[in-house]
């Protein structure tokens, strides 16, 4: 690991100006997937800014009759969350199928949503990774790669790294909104469905977070009943990522809303295949997934897809 | 598989090509971009309650939290496997809670109460878990125990305190402690020797003595 200076920050304020101030900082909360990639000098910070202190780590109900998620709030508190459990238990259930119990006790709400992708080829330093190095090229899209896990649409010549996160697929669903700081003291709100960037020419930038902005709340609408379900599929029962996974709202006549772990840059979403929920799940992920442009090893995925939300809405 | 003549092909291609778009690159980004120097290592002083017992220590910023209480502490009952959050071997608590030790620095824990495998029983007067482990073999080699120690004792207290897994069925009813929840609750710990079967055994007994 490469060396580095720390501090704590006292507020979400001083945090993002400091970030702004010090080239080549960056914030650390859990910190279990940063020091993972520290360790192996994929991500090389010559600060650390320890926002554990800046007092994130509250939910509250808001005006609207939704909840205000602290950033800091652990993975296990908000899946445990009483509130959670009864009114949006498709964002329990997304938490509880990601990771494992003791990774999930540190793991907070934003670092969740700005964990880096786990494709092997992003991981292995040996390997040319657009997104490590942007302009050295793709080992994923090389002839024989291992693109398994690896994402189907959305994706780009120059990557087709999945973002990995279960959590931010229930609260896609949700249409949860954040909430950050900006250096400069100031404050805004960006609908989860546009924070995280497709990879395009620029698979480096992930999110449209600017530099030093911090988040500092996840915002989730007011309950919007129905049933609600979380599958996900993966190579063993537990403590693995997804293939594919299926965030699901169904209300009682039928519409409802869906969402897509496993196969794309970000939670994989539309209104379009939304609407598509009366038609059946071939509709939906025809609709979703059109357009995919999978490799020989995943194409699999978008079968997947189809049959995992096919037997979710038998199950209604 | 392709015969290593077409991989040398291949991996010379590819290394070609690349060091192609590194110049590329190179040539769009001045070399007094933006890789901000390595700052010289930075120590700081900690206070680790460890077991109970207030520790000050100081320690190099980029020190996990397992390698203080390993390195520094002497406290080598904590295990280090993967020392990347896989495999559970260096599993703790931190204020009550458990965590991996290898993926928490040091210095992020000023003043936190530390529970390791040493403050839980000792040779002579073994704590119930490990006693069950002990009678259903829940081991083979040992490494991973402590870690299979601490999650044991956490997933039975989060099955208290109401936390939902991945295996429970209705998230607004009590957790029924089943199988199914331990094993879920139990995978962030691996056991290469494949003691599974027994450790499970062994925290079902601890859950029943308990209820």
């Amino acid at each position: 690991m490469r060396a580095f200076t720390y501090e704590k920050a006292a507020s979400p304020q001083a945090a993002a100006a400091r970030a702004a101030e010090v080239e080549g900082a960056t914030f650390i909360a859990g910190g279990t997937n940063l020091l993972d990639l520290m360790k192996l000098e994929i991500e090389t910070p010559v600060h650390l800014i320890d926002v554990n202190g800046t007092g994130l780590d509250t939910i509250t109900e808001t005006a609207e009759g939704g909840l205000r998620i602290g950033a800091m709030v652990r993975n296990t508190a908000l899946a445990a969350d009483a509130r959670v459990r009864r009114d949006w238990p498709v964002l329990t259930r997304a938490l509880v199928a990601g990771a494992s119990g003791q990774l999930r006790n540190k793991a907070t709400t934003a670092g969740n949503l700005l964990q880096r992708t786990r494709c092997p080829y992003f991981y292995d330093t040996a390997q040319p990774c657009n997104k490590r190095s942007p302009g050295a090229g793709c080992a994923a899209l090389t002839e024989g790669a291992f693109s398994r896990q690896l994402g189907v649409i959305g994706t780009s010549d120059a990557c087709i790294a999945t973002h990995p996160s279960d959590m931010a697929v229930g609260l896609r669903v949700l249409d949860a909104v954040i909430e950050t700081v900006t250096p400069a003291g100031l404050t805004r709100t960006i609908p989860l469905a546009d924070f995280h960037t497709l990879p395009g020419a620029t698979p480096e930038r992930e999110t449209v977070l600017m530099p030093g902005e911090m988040i500092t709340a996840v915002i989730l609408p007011a309950p919007v009943g129905g049933r609600q379900a979380y599958h996900k599929v993966r190579d063993r029962a537990s403590y693995a990522f997804a293939l594919v996974s299926v965030a699901l709202i169904r209300q009682p006549d039928g519409t409802g809303r869906v969402a897509l772990g496993g196969v794309a840059p970000r939670p994989w979403s539309s209104a379009e295949a939304d609407a598509e929920l009366p038609n059946g799940a071939r509709a939906v992920i025809a609709t979703l997934l059109s357009g995919a442009r999978p490799t020989e090893e995943n194409a699999f995925k978008i079968t997947l897809a189809e049959r995992t939300l096919a037997a979710m809405l038998q199950e209604a | 598989m392709s015969p290593p003549i077409a991989f040398e092909i291949r991996r010379r291609t590819l290394l070609a090509s690349s060091a192609a778009a590194a110049m590329s690159v190179a040539a769009q980004r001045p070399a007094a971009a933006k890789t901000p120097a390595v700052p010289a290592p930075e120590t700081r002083t900690v206070t680790l309650n460890v077991n109970g017992t207030a520790r000050q220590i100081a320690v190099d910023t980029r020190t996990t939290l397992l390698d203080a209480l390993r390195e520094t502490l002497h406290l080598t009952g904590t295990k280090k496997g993967c020392d990347h959050g896989q495999c559970g071997a260096c599993t703790c608590t931190v204020n009550g809670a458990r965590i991996n030790s290898c993926l928490s620095l040091a210095v992020m824990h000023d003043g936190d109460e530390i529970g390791t495998i040493e403050g839980i029983g000792t040779p002579e007067a073994l704590d119930p878990m490990q006693a069950a482990f002990v009678k259903h073999d829940g081991f083979q080699c040992g490494y991973c125990t402590p870690g299979q120690i601490q999650s044991a004792h956490a997933v039975l207290d989060e099955i208290r305190a109401g936390i939902p897994s991945h295996a429970t069925g209705d998230l607004t009813a009590a957790i029924a402690l089943t199988d199914a929840e331990i094993r879920e609750r139990m995978s962030g710990n691996l056991c290469r020797c494949g003691a599974y079967a027994n450790i499970l055994a062994a925290i079902t007994e601890v859950a029943e003595q308990d209820a």
